[in-house]
């Protein structure tokens, strides 16, 4: 699945640079305008790529996806619900590699709700902090992540009214 | 360590080519696009920007890196932060391209009404978090 997925990347790429192409042959001043500003964004994000590239490694190093997922069956009251929280937060990987494990802890009778708080907070990513508060601003950053949690919580009520308590 | 920087390093190696693309292409759409044409598709009403940023986030798939890049460089280009808000949520929170397989692992039901919930939620969240950075 990931070789697939890294694939699509590639030709889209392909396509990308092919455009890229006509642009030079037919319209040099656009290309030229594009490639500038592509020039532009490149030589200011890269220096905030190395520093989310330290974390990454950081978290991976300290943090493995099978014993975290083995905390969230392990609490089912309030305590389930931040490790919920915390878990989706330092989870790493790709969405569909969590899926099967999940799935495991569903059977196991972990609530839908936890699972879906777990899910909503990966989006919320500590390595990525950096890119986001370069692009928005650090208000913005900590406000939106405050909201985030708080909506995970929403989402995992929601789930439990909606789907039930568990599957 | 090794295998940390491996793991790493493969996971910003596979979302580069998206990553590179998407920025060749916000080089090119800022080249040939005049600003004004954003804001025909975005009203500035605060629910309908909001609703349109994730639906365009909850479509497009990808690494989260990826959604801050075209969102900032969206921001920048004149749209509306509330819409840019909404578009990064969604990115990260709404699956389209996964619902196959967490349908199949975790339940239809569950797959369609987390997705869902989560569109809606991507409209609040933006909407609750532009409030409050304006107010601070």
């Amino acid at each position: 699945m990931t070789s697939e997925k890294s694939n699509v990347g590639w030709y889209f790429l392909g396509i990308v640079l092919f455009i890229y192409a006509i642009a030079f042959i037919l319209k040099r001043e656009i290309f030229l305008k594009a490639i500038y500003y592509v020039a532009s964004i490149f030589s200011k994000i890269i220096p905030i790529f190395l520093l989310v590239f330290v974390l990454l490694v950081i978290i991976n190093r300290f943090i493995k996806p099978q014993s975290l997922a083995k905390h969230l069956g392990e609490e089912s009251g309030i305590k389930g619900w931040i490790i919920a929280i915390i878990a989706g937060i330092i989870s790493t990987g790709p969405i569909y590699l969590w899926y099967p494990l999940l799935n495991e802890l569903q059977k196991h009778g972990v609530r839908n709700g936890i699972i879906a708080t777990f899910l909503y907070n990966r989006a919320v990513k500590p390595a990525l902090i950096p890119l986001m508060i370069y692009y928005f601003g650090l208000k913005f950053t900590i406000v939106l992540t405050f909201f985030m949690i708080l909506a995970s919580l929403a989402q995992g009520m929601i789930i439990e009214k909606l789907v039930g308590v568990k599957s | 360590m090794k295998q940390a920087i491996y793991k790493a390093a493969r996971g910003m190696y596979n979302s580069l080519p998206v990553l590179i693309s998407a920025i060749l292409l916000v080089g090119l759409a800022n080249a040939v696009v005049p600003k004004s044409f954003y804001s025909y598709f975005f009203s500035r009403n605060l629910i309908i920007d909001s609703f349109i940023g994730s639906a365009l986030g909850s479509i497009l798939a990808g690494n989260p890196i990826t959604s801050y890049v075209i969102g900032g460089e969206l921001l920048k280009q004149g749209i509306s932060l509330v819409a840019v808000t909404a578009f990064i949520v969604s990115w990260v929170t709404v699956g389209i391209v996964q619902f196959p397989a967490e349908a199949i692992l975790l339940g239809k039901k569950f797959a369609f009404y987390r997705n869902l919930s989560a569109f809606f939620l991507a409209i609040v969240v933006a909407i609750l978090t532009v409030f409050v950075v304006s107010f601070i």
